[in-house]
């Protein structure tokens, strides 16, 4: 157990004239479940493995506990990690692969092998102890992976990609597993995933990277509700978040020929990029003019395509509601997020007309 | 699918003569006494003089020191097959475990120069070579016949590609798992590479096996004749009236051809698996 600190950590490889990971200052509790999600080639492997000790790092101090690892050996560094391609051993069992680790640590006999058992019972894998990996499932080795790591009893997790080989059903079942089996055993983890959806249902607290920085950390739900910028906005989320080219002025949000009804805002004016979620929109008498595209149906609700004042959006409706070519849409105020267009950063404008007095824009 | 064809048989069984029938004809006519091969040539139909020939051939002490028997040159073509065989496996895949797992500059360049070595037949660099062990004075040993000839490009290449294609991973896993570089090659890519170092012994010992040139070179003594050489020595009695002794040139030549055959029958399972499976 232990907590992680990383600060000013960047990474450029040899050769390559940008860094792949720049500053990334992060400090990770014990016990926290932190996910790191960006597109791919946004950094987040590089930063793991720089904590796992497997990549040099360029600049700046990671600490696993109070100890800085930065020359230390991935193998003193008490982590243990499990990697997309599960890794394991072919040439040798189940009960090998999990205890490898443990035998080249000089652990006595017997406390391997009650460690094996324990991990084997948590994990379901006692049927299979004398097996080659090969003779495995694609969720059973993923288990033996995570058997492995888990023996260890190490200060920290680190997870990269573990689920993107497998198919969605067992995807859900396994970040079921892997979340169940952290809240037991307490242990500080790092997750990478390019899963949105995975990062939010795994995440004490979400590490949103692009292009080797973190635009945002925050709990799955305030990142949700509070996009830091247009980047995480259309990445956190399915479908992602509308963002549509608007305007201020006057303090009234126009879209097109359309203002839209919501309070007036001050402190800004000019161009700007409006996100709102497909679920806070709603059909109303009065409100942006929208037109039908296509429809997705996906049984619970329905994802309706189309655009507002020629640009794309997309709500969501209960499949019970009628459907029109034409409709008008109303949003909440409170669920209007205002981005700033050319930095795309979250603007948090003033919206009351009373507070707005006392701070003239 | 199922359908025979008649034709395709034809051909197969016509290859199948091509290569079996010399083989069997060597094995029925050293049954047969060397005068007897000498007035009728070739014979396809067994001898009775089989045992002798071939217990003779084992165990009388000849050539000029009288002190070589055929068991003598066994036991040199095998310590040579051996010596190749478990040399050049080593050494090569030493090489190109430093070549793919060890980041040095000019690893690449190295790789190919090893590798255009590959262009060059032992007979290119053999008085080179032969100079070489002359001047160590290590002519007439075992040391001399072998080591000049461990480094191999071939057994090289193999390897390395083989290497190549572990993933990464199992390098990453077995770092944080506390594997040191000897623990890595030990525990996890000697393992691994149990069908390609089959398929390479077979090929290196067999290679071994069979050389002529170079044991001839490097060794004057009689007691370092190789079953190549012996064979050679049988026919070379033509003094006189004497006949060489077929018989025993033939029986020589199947004991020659047997360890190879068993090397191969044992090792063969792996040694298909070795060259063409990619799933590991």
């Amino acid at each position: 157990m232990a907590s992680i600190t990383i600060s000013n950590v960047s990474k450029t490889y040899p050769g390559a004239k940008a860094a792949s990971v720049s500053d990334i200052n992060l400090d990770i509790r014990d016990g926290e479940f932190i996910v790191l999600v960006g597109p791919s080639g946004c950094g987040k492997s590089t930063l793991l493995r720089m904590v796992a000790g497997l990549e040099e790092i360029s600049g700046g101090e990671v600490s696993i506990g109070s100890r800085v690892v930065n020359q230390i050996d991935p193998a003193d560094r008490d982590i243990a990690m499990v990697f997309q391609n599960y890794a394991l051993y072919p040439h040798m069992s189940v009960r090998e692969n999990m205890a490898y680790g443990l035998k080249n640590r000089r652990t006595p006999k017997p406390e391997i092998e009650a460690r094996v058992a324990e991990a084997a019972r948590m994990l379901e894998l006692g049927p299979y102890l004398d097996r080659k990996p090969r003779a495995l499932s694609g969720g059973q080795r993923q288990r033996v992976a995570m058997g492995r790591a888990v023996v260890r009893q190490p200060a920290a997790f680190l997870f990269d990609e573990p689920l993107s080989n497998l198919d969605a059903k067992l995807r859900v079942t396994m970040r079921g597993e892997i979340r169940r089996l952290q809240k037991r055993l307490g242990t500080t983890s790092l997750y990478v995933t390019h899963d949105q959806l995975e990062a939010m249902t795994l995440a004490d607290r979400l590490v949103v990277l692009n292009g080797g920085r973190i635009e945002q950390v925050g709990a799955p739900l305030e990142i949700y509700h509070n996009p830091a910028s247009t980047f995480v906005a259309s990445f956190i989320g399915s479908p992602a978040m509308n963002l549509l080219d608007a305007r201020i002025e006057g303090g009234r949000i126009s879209l097109g020929s359309t203002q839209l009804d919501t309070s007036p805002v001050y402190g800004h004016s000019g161009p700007v990029t409006l996100g709102i979620r497909a679920e806070d929109l709603t059909p109303a008498a009065a409100g942006l003019p929208f037109r039908t595209d296509f429809v997705e149906e996906l049984g619970a609700q329905r994802l309706v395509h189309g655009h507002v004042d020629g640009q794309p959006l997309v709500l969501t409706l209960d499949p019970a509601m009628p459907l029109h070519d034409e409709m008008r849409l109303s949003v909440a105020a409170a669920r209007v997020h205002i981005f700033d267009t050319t930095s795309g950063k979250r603007l948090d404008l003033v919206r009351q007309t009373r507070q707005a007095a006392h701070q003239p824009a | 699918m199922n359908r025979i064809h008649p034709f395709d048989h034809l051909i197969l069984i016509l290859g199948t003569l091509f290569m079996c029938v010399p083989v069997l004809v060597a094995i029925i006519t050293s049954t047969h006494s060397a005068v007897d091969i000498h007035m009728n040539g070739l014979s396809l139909i067994p001898g009775s003089h089989g045992a002798e020939t071939y217990e003779a051939v084992l165990t009388r002490k000849g050539g000029f020191t009288g002190q070589v028997t055929g068991i003598t040159m066994l036991m040199n073509s095998l310590i040579l097959g051996l010596g190749f065989a478990v040399g050049k496996i080593v050494l090569s895949m030493a090489a190109a475990y430093a070549l793919v797992y060890f980041r040095f500059r000019f690893a690449t360049f190295l790789f190919w120069i090893i590798f255009t070595t590959l262009l060059l037949p032992l007979e290119v660099r053999i008085m080179p070579s032969y100079q070489v062990m002359s001047s160590l004075g290590l002519l007439n040993s075992y040391t001399g016949l072998i080591v000049p000839l461990l480094a191999s490009a071939t057994g090289t290449f193999y390897f390395r590609q083989f290497f190549k294609s572990v993933p990464d991973e199992l390098l990453e896993a077995a770092r944080i798992d506390g594997a040191g570089p000897w623990k890595f090659l030990w525990d996890v890519l000697i393992p691994l590479s149990k069908t390609m170092m089959a398929a390479i012994f077979i090929i290196m010992f067999v290679y071994g096996w069979n050389q002529y040139l170079w044991p001839m070179l490097m060794t004057t003594e009689e007691r370092f004749f190789t079953l190549m050489r012996g064979i050679k020595q049988i026919l070379q009695v033509w003094i006189g009236s004497q006949i060489p002794d077929y018989n025993e040139a033939f029986a020589l030549a199947v004991l020659a051809l047997l360890p190879p055959v068993i090397v191969v029958v044992v090792f063969q399972r792996w040694f298909i698996r070795g060259l063409t499976e990619s799933d590991k």
